[in-house]
């Protein structure tokens, strides 16, 4: 790999400091303890562990879609947990969003309407401004032929692109992904997979964004600028770059 | 289209049969609660207007509503009396033409005399009780409808001969007389006087026309012996629902007894507030009814929708959004069931306008429907309402679901 390993220095896009999470209930149980993360501009982060070690959870805490118990989420060196529910919600609507391991598109709408579901949500562009970016990003992901279908009219690496799609619609900060190639074959994770690197290296000059993701791949993880090891809730010592 | 707009609508056409279900709910109730109000104030007016039409709207009496004051009761604070006859009262409202001038100088309306008098009808050999109501051909129309009642000959026909008699249709029909035929008359006190039949009424009320006869004034009061009687005045004014504030008033000028139709039908007019009550519980019943079927649509959707709420809503859709969208499909729900209802309660009100309704008490007649935009604008809002207080609360439940809770039993 030609990048630099390090990661390139400025203020954090996203950053925890001492989060904890913990849920009540019948039997109270630690998801995350202690995290202090920080993910620069332009970088592509990977976070790896084993299964129930609390790498979804952690990027729930990111991705604001949780809060934690304790410590403080910064997203844009903004501190997030005084904010309100709308205040959140906004926030990820603007600067963050979500690819998950199952597409989760809505399925009454066609690809082109998922995409454009965040940007109507956002309400900054007009409809022909939405349509015409929408038709971009879906053309750029090689889905150009497939705006008008409805998510149960494609495949499941067409289905997890346009998620990716509807990922960059409002043109994010931080892309949070949890095992985006999971349910892919090998060529399906590939192409995702280049597609998500292409994405942070081609942000880098202007809009500089960060990706972290989620996986057990460890020849995915390796394609990372950095990788990030949970273990048991807790971040463990950087394990070696292995390339 | 805006966002909400659009997700409300492709929810509401996924589940077609459903909202279909729905829709019918709103508008049976809708449809049902327009058919029964526009019956029930249709026969309701109907009815006053028939009882408006076939009385007096205020008839004042030779009655006094207090025995007259003895002079002890004007002189001392407190008396007591034994044993006292009242003295026999002429019957009759003294200087009744006087009284008469006096309420026309002031009254919107029309004031004629008439003399209440019973007498027996001897025809054929047979006796039959009537009352017979003299009264002044001129003046008769402006108080009450007997001129366009009269089936055979005309009002005017009294002044053709010396005696002339017009009787109710069951009246003549009872004792067997036509036009032309000479019944004998016999008084309260025996006086027997022959009259003409000259033409024949017919009031629909079927306990009015086998009971009544008109006379001029003149002869009923040969037939009660007593010339220049006149015991009820007879008042009709142009705002018939302002008759009672009439009648205290001219009670208070004349002293004599004056009962406003309304008065006198008190129990009935009772009787309609609670028909009223009653038909507004069964119209609420039947939209409360129709509105759990938009409950129950609004929650199976919310609840089939859980994970199109939990990505929206992590896609950063505010909750307030999630919610318009839910209260946006029960409303739409609502409009088309309250528009289809509008269509359901005309038709229906205009098949019931075609039903044929016997009475023994009436001639028969069609059921009187009342066309009023209030009965539809009134179900529409209630109907309207209901469905979106209906939407509310599964709306409000799906705005405050927690996106993490799906996600990560999903993944
Ligand atoms: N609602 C919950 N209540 C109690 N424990 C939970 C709850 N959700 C998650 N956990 C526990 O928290 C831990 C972390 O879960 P998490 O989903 O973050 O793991 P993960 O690293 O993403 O695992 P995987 O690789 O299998 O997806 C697990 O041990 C899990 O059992
Ligand atoms: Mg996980």
């Amino acid at each position: 790999m030609s990048l630099p390993a390090t990661a390139p220095q400025g203020r954090p896009l996203i950053e925890t400091r001492g989060v904890t999470r913990v849920i009540g209930g019948d039997i109270p149980a630690t998801l995350v303890a202690g995290i202090d993360f920080a993910v620069q501009p332009g970088e592509f982060v990977a976070v790896t562990g084993p299964s129930g070690s609390g790498k979804s959870s952690l990027l729930y805490l990111l991705g604001l879609l949780d809060k934690p118990t304790t410590g403080e989420v910064y997203v844009d060196g903004k501190a997030t947990s005084e904010l309100s529910e709308d205040a959140r919600a906004a926030l990820r609507l603007s600067s963050l969003s979500f690819v998950f391991q199952f597409h989760f598109l809505l399925p009454e709408f066609t690809a082109m309407d998922n995409v454009m579901l965040p940007m109507r949500a956002l309400g900054k562009l007009n409809d022909k401004e939405m349509q015409a970016r929408a038709l971009d990003i879906l053309a750029s992901l090689g889905l150009g032929d497939h705006a008008r279908k409805r998510p149960d009219q494609m495949s499941g690496g067409q289905r997890q692109r346009v998620a990716i799609a509807r990922a960059l619609a409002n043109d994010p900060l931080v892309i949070l992904a949890d095992e985006p190639t999971g349910n892919l074959d090998t060529v399906s994770s590939g192409q995702v997979l280049s597609i998500m690197r292409n994405l942070v290296d081609s942000s880098r000059t202007d809009h500089a964004k960060a990706i972290i993701i989620v996986t057990h791949d460890l020849d995915l993880a390796a394609k990372a600028d950095r990788r990030v090891h949970i273990v048991d809730g807790r971040i463990e010592a950087p394990a070696p770059q292995d390339d | 289209m805006s966002l909400v707009l659009s997700i409300a609508l492709t929810h509401i056409r996924a589940r077609l049969r459903q909202t279909l279900v729905g829709l019918l709910g709103v508008a049976t109730g809708v449809g049902f609660s327009v058919m029964m109000a526009a019956l029930m104030e249709g026969s309701q007016r109907d009815f006053v207007s028939q009882l408006v039409d076939a009385l007096p709207h205020i008839s004042v009496s030779d009655q006094r509503r207090e025995p007259p004051p003895q002079p002890a009761e004007d002189a001392f604070d407190a008396v007591e009396i034994h044993g006292l006859t009242t003295p026999v009262i002429r019957p009759g409202i003294k200087n009744p033409y006087a009284i008469i001038a006096s309420i026309e100088s002031w009254l919107p309306g029309a004031v004629a005399p008439s003399v209440q008098s019973k007498a027996v009808l001897r025809f054929a050999g047979r006796d039959t009780a009537a009352s017979v109501v003299g009264i002044d051909p001129r003046r008769e129309p402006n108080v009450s409808k007997l001129a366009t009642q009269i089936v055979a000959g005309s009002l005017n026909d009294l002044y053709k001969s010396s005696n002339a008699i017009i009787l109710g249709s069951g009246l003549a029909k009872r004792i067997g007389a036509r036009v032309g035929n000479s019944v004998t008359m016999v008084g309260g006190n025996g006086r027997t006087m022959s009259a003409t039949v000259v033409a024949l009424s017919r009031t629909g009320v079927n306990q009015l026309d086998e009971n009544q006869a008109h006379t001029l004034i003149k002869t009923a009061q040969i037939l009660a012996g007593q010339t220049g009687l006149v015991n009820e005045i007879r008042v009709r004014t142009h705002d018939a629902m302002g008759a009672r504030e009439i009648a205290q008033r001219i009670e208070a000028e004349t002293r004599y007894k004056s009962v406003s139709w309304l008065e006198a039908n008190e129990d009935l007019l009772s009787a309609f507030q609670v028909r009223n009550f009653i038909m507004f519980a069964v119209v609420g019943a039947i939209l409360l009814v129709a509105s759990f079927g938009t409950y129950n649509i609004i929650s199976t959707i919310t609840h089939e929708k859980t994970r199109d709420i939990a990505i929206m809503k992590s896609l950063g859709m505010p909750a307030r959004t999630v919610r318009r969208i839910f209260v946006l499909e029960a409303l739409m729900i609502g409009v088309m069931g309250v528009i289809a209802g509008w269509a359901l309660g005309y038709a229906m009100s205009l098949g019931m306008g075609q039903v044929e309704f016997k009475s023994p008490f009436m001639d028969a007649t069609r059921l009187p429907i009342l066309y009023s935009p209030t009965h539809y604008l009134l179900a529409g809002a209630v109907a309207l309402a209901a469905s979106a207080i209906a939407g509310f609360f599964p709306a409000r439940k799906a705005a405050s679901l927690q996106p993490v809770d799906i996600i990560r039993g999903a993944s």
